[in-house]
């Protein structure tokens, strides 16, 4: 009986993987970032705009681990009323889509991070250099990307 | 899309016109002085180094005596203030206000000597200050601390470590020194950090008793004032007060000052101006008559600098053309719309010798890319007229700073464009407002679709346009073959290639994969598939004998070929990569909704319309600009990686003309 019921669980616990997980990763990514820029602003204050925008870029996956969970949510009905019956092999069905972006986001999250903090470095020391020190993060974002992606197209595609 | 054309112009001159020569190349700022004389019997060069840095001196310490007006007298500044750029000046009344230099040098001294002698008197107020702390516990002391005692009498003064009782400090004497007769124990003051305390004693007997205490830790003060301490405090801080009243004085004589800052600016140019003149001036041969100068110049500014030169002065400006083997800085002409994506190629990399300028075709790519990937209506709108604004409001602003914020304004512009196409508007606001505070729902259907409905058509949308760019940079790489007039690289590196990737489009449409994403089957004419058959094979196959035409081996060149051939897989993983033009696009809206959906959740009551107005406009100035900085970061990352990988590779250098390289302040031209 209470095994039939568990649909929405499963689902739900998809929605709350995809956020936390990547929510995780980001926090990680920007903490480390952080503190590779509060080490060049105690140098040079007048670098704060370029290693905040440095700092921000891994705070993405946990965005896109938003999105995915909201997009869940509404799904399953959980916001925006009408809450519809789910079978648990659904809800798993909606647990396994939200897996990518939730495992992908934290993992990339991280290492996002770490190349962030690399790539501030780039900026303390030849600032002109913005641009291209801002590509190396972004690199790692791209699997974050298709993450995201490969998880909206499971959680819309799967029929509820 | 243009890379200026340099000429080298070499100018021999009498040295009597020298000066007047330099500051006129200065002032118009078209040269890049490259010498290529060697030093001679003839030709020396002067030595300026010591002028050239008594002018950076002069410069930094008017810098400096800025920076310290800045401290005392404030300028108001608003927070767009640094958008402002610098100020246009009279050449008359700049002349005017430097011809004073010596007397604003002055002013720049004076402040600067104000502001040490202020820190003077700061570090003696706090000198006096600890003086004070230190004198405080004795401050119940009547009689001077150097106290002399009477005729048969002494008194010991100071302290001992820890909170002490009087009882205890007589029972140490009585046991150290128990032959002590008459003496009397004054605990001034007694806290955790000591006690403070007088003993008087007999004459005879005070080294006695001093040592006994000395046993437990007594101490003499280590400053010792012949002044009763009450009386002593009330001086000092009559002197604190005196020093304060100086320094209140010293500041508003500094604040005083403020109004000389528009001249100290121009003269810190000046000085910055002039040590710019002598370092090149530091590179010149001259002989003992003439001198001689020589650098790249752009071909269109050629004419007016030798008419201004040979009419003006004893000269002979000589106009050459590069030689094959030198490498000229590079400038970029672009016209008003793609200049503003120069800054972008500039951060990448100048087009290198022999290469393109790419920024045309980049820049609109950079506008429609970065619209798709924010596409939403009113974000789009703000941007734009944000961006619009400040452009209008400051004319003079920076260069590098004026081509950001017009490149955003076009993006602001494309923004608005897809987000009228895929119907968002601060995402569905205009569903969730009409739903919640009216009743009934209203909202502005999408021109085109709306992605989060059918995602899978944005996606192949995403890549179509990625396979447009990415073609586009192997159409400029055929380009630049053929005006090279490499025309087997053009055919085995560029033909090649498009045949092979058209024979597997054309290949892979019509399947069930592409039908199932798609959700259309595509169905070409029998031709049409041996067709791609045929442009693939022969694509494959040409790549695989030719890539490695350079090495005579045969072995190895079908090897590298096999290898290059697996670059298809890099083309996969490129078409891919424009998947982010949907993610982040989703991302924008979908953030959006879920700020409009928190926003309402209160419901229909005044409460409820307060709410939704402070998270709509929290959450969307967040959502704003946190997907600003991702479309920015990733437009990037589309043209860097995907589209300039196909063609491009920069590192020219950039053209750094000699002029007048001023901080505050633009002198006009006459």
């Amino acid at each position: 009986m209470i095994l039939e019921s568990l649909g929405i669980v499963y689902a739900l616990l998809g929605a709350a993987c995809a956020v936390f997980l990547a929510g995780a990763g980001s926090a990680l990514g920007v903490g480390i970032a952080g503190q590779a820029a509060s080490g060049v602003v105690s140098e040079d204050p007048s670098k704060f705009a370029k290693v905040l925008i440095m700092q921000l870029l891994p705070g993405t996956q946990g965005i896109y681990g938003l999105l995915v969970g909201f997009i869940t949510l509404s799904k399953i009905g959980i916001i925006g009323g009408g809450a519809v019956e789910i079978t648990p092999s659904t809800g798993l069905l909606i647990l396994a889509a939200c897996l990518p972006i939730g495992i992908v986001g934290l993992i990339s999250g991280r290492s996002q991070g770490k190349t962030a903090a690399a790539a501030i470095g780039i900026v303390a020391k030849k600032p002109d250099q913005f641009g291209k020190a801002m590509l190396f993060p972004a690199m790692v974002e791209t699997y974050a990307i298709l993450a995201l992606l490969i998880s909206i197209l499971a959680v819309s595609g799967i029929q509820v | 899309m243009a890379v200026l054309q340099m000429q080298r112009i070499s100018i021999c001159a009498l040295k009597k016109n020298r000066k007047a020569i330099l500051e006129k190349l200065q002032s118009m700022g078209v040269m890049e002085v490259s010498q290529f004389l060697e030093e001679d019997e003839d030709f020396h060069r002067m030595d300026t180094a010591n002028a050239r840095s008594s002018f950076e001196k002069a410069a930094s310490s008017v810098d400096r005596a800025l920076d310290i007006l800045q401290i005392y007298a404030p300028e108001k500044k608003s927070m767009l203030s640094s958008l402002a750029g610098k100020d246009l000046i009279d050449q008359q009344r700049y002349r005017q206000i430097i011809g004073d230099k010596d007397g604003l040098l002055r002013t720049a001294n004076q402040i600067q000597s104000l502001d040490r002698e202020r820190a003077e008197q700061k570090s003696e107020i706090l000198k006096l200050e600890n003086s004070i702390e230190s004198l405080t516990p004795w401050l119940p002391l009547e009689v001077p601390m150097d106290y002399a005692g009477t005729k048969h009498t002494e008194m010991l003064l100071g302290t001992m470590p820890g909170e002490c009782s009087l009882e205890q400090i007589y029972s140490v004497i009585a046991e150290k020194a128990p032959e002590a007769q008459g003496f009397e124990v004054h605990v001034i003051f007694a806290g955790q950090e000591g006690t403070y305390l007088t003993v008087f004693c007999l004459r005879g007997e005070a080294r006695q008793i001093e040592e006994a205490l000395r046993s437990k830790g007594f101490a003499r003060p280590s400053q010792i004032l012949q002044q009763i301490p009450a009386k002593a405090k009330a001086e000092m801080e009559a002197e604190i007060q005196k020093r304060e009243q100086k320094i209140t004085e010293i500041e508003q004589k500094l604040s005083g000052l403020g109004g000389s800052r528009e001249n100290l600016r121009l003269l810190a140019d000046y000085y910055r101006v002039r040590a710019d003149k002598y370092e090149v001036l530091g590179t010149l041969p001259q002989s003992e008559r003439a001198f001689f100068i020589s650098g790249y110049v752009p071909v269109k500014y050629v004419g007016k600098l030798k008419n201004a030169l040979e009419n003006k002065y004893d000269c002979v400006v000589d106009v050459e053309e590069l030689k094959e083997d030198e490498e000229a800085p590079v400038l970029l002409e672009n016209n008003s719309f793609s200049q503003s994506a120069e800054g972008v190629l500039e951060s990448y990399g100048l087009p290198a010798k022999g290469e393109v300028d790419p920024t045309t075709i980049m820049s609109a790519f950079y506008v429609f890319l970065f619209g798709l990937m924010l596409s939403d209506a009113a974000y789009g709108a703000i941007v734009s007229i944000a961006c619009g604004a400040a452009l209008k409001k400051f004319p003079r602003m920076g260069e590098g700073m004026k081509k950001s914020l017009k490149l955003f304004f076009w993006c602001g512009l494309s923004t608005l464009f897809w987000g009228i196409m895929f119907g968002g508007y601060f995402g569905d606001v205009v569903n969730v407002v009409s739903r919640t505070f009216l009743g009934r729902e209203a909202e502005i259907p999408a021109l085109w679709f709306i992605p989060l409905n059918d995602p899978m058509k944005l996606l192949i949308y995403s890549m179509l346009f990625g396979l447009i760019h990415l073609f586009t940079g192997l159409g400029i790489k055929g380009y630049m073959c053929i005006k090279d007039n490499r025309y087997l690289d053009f055919f085995c590196d560029v033909v090649l290639w498009f045949l092979l990737l058209i024979g597997l489009i054309i290949m892979f449409l019509p399947t069930d994969i592409f039908a199932s994403v798609a959700g259309t089957k595509i169905v070409f004419p029998a031709f049409v598939n041996l067709l791609g058959k045929a442009f693939a094979i022969v694509g494959a196959v040409g790549i695989l004998f030719m890539s490695g035409r350079e090495n005579k081996n045969f072995g190895l060149r079908i090897a590298l070929g096999a290898y290059d051939l697996y670059n298809i897989t890099g083309w996969l993983s490129d078409v891919l990569s424009y998947s982010r033009l949907l993610a982040l696009g989703l991302a924008t809206g979908v953030i959006a909704q879920v700020v409009n959906q928190m926003g309402s959740m209160a419901g229909n009551s005044i409460f409820g319309v307060i709410l939704f107005i402070v998270v709509f406009i929290v959450g969307h100035t967040l959502n704003l600009a946190i997907n600003l900085l991702g479309a920015y970061v990733h437009t990037n990352r589309l043209q860097y990686v995907e589209f300039f990988g196909k063609f491009y590779e920069g590192g020219g250098r950039a053209f750094n003309p000699f002029k007048e390289n001023t901080k505050y302040a633009d002198i006009k031209e006459e």
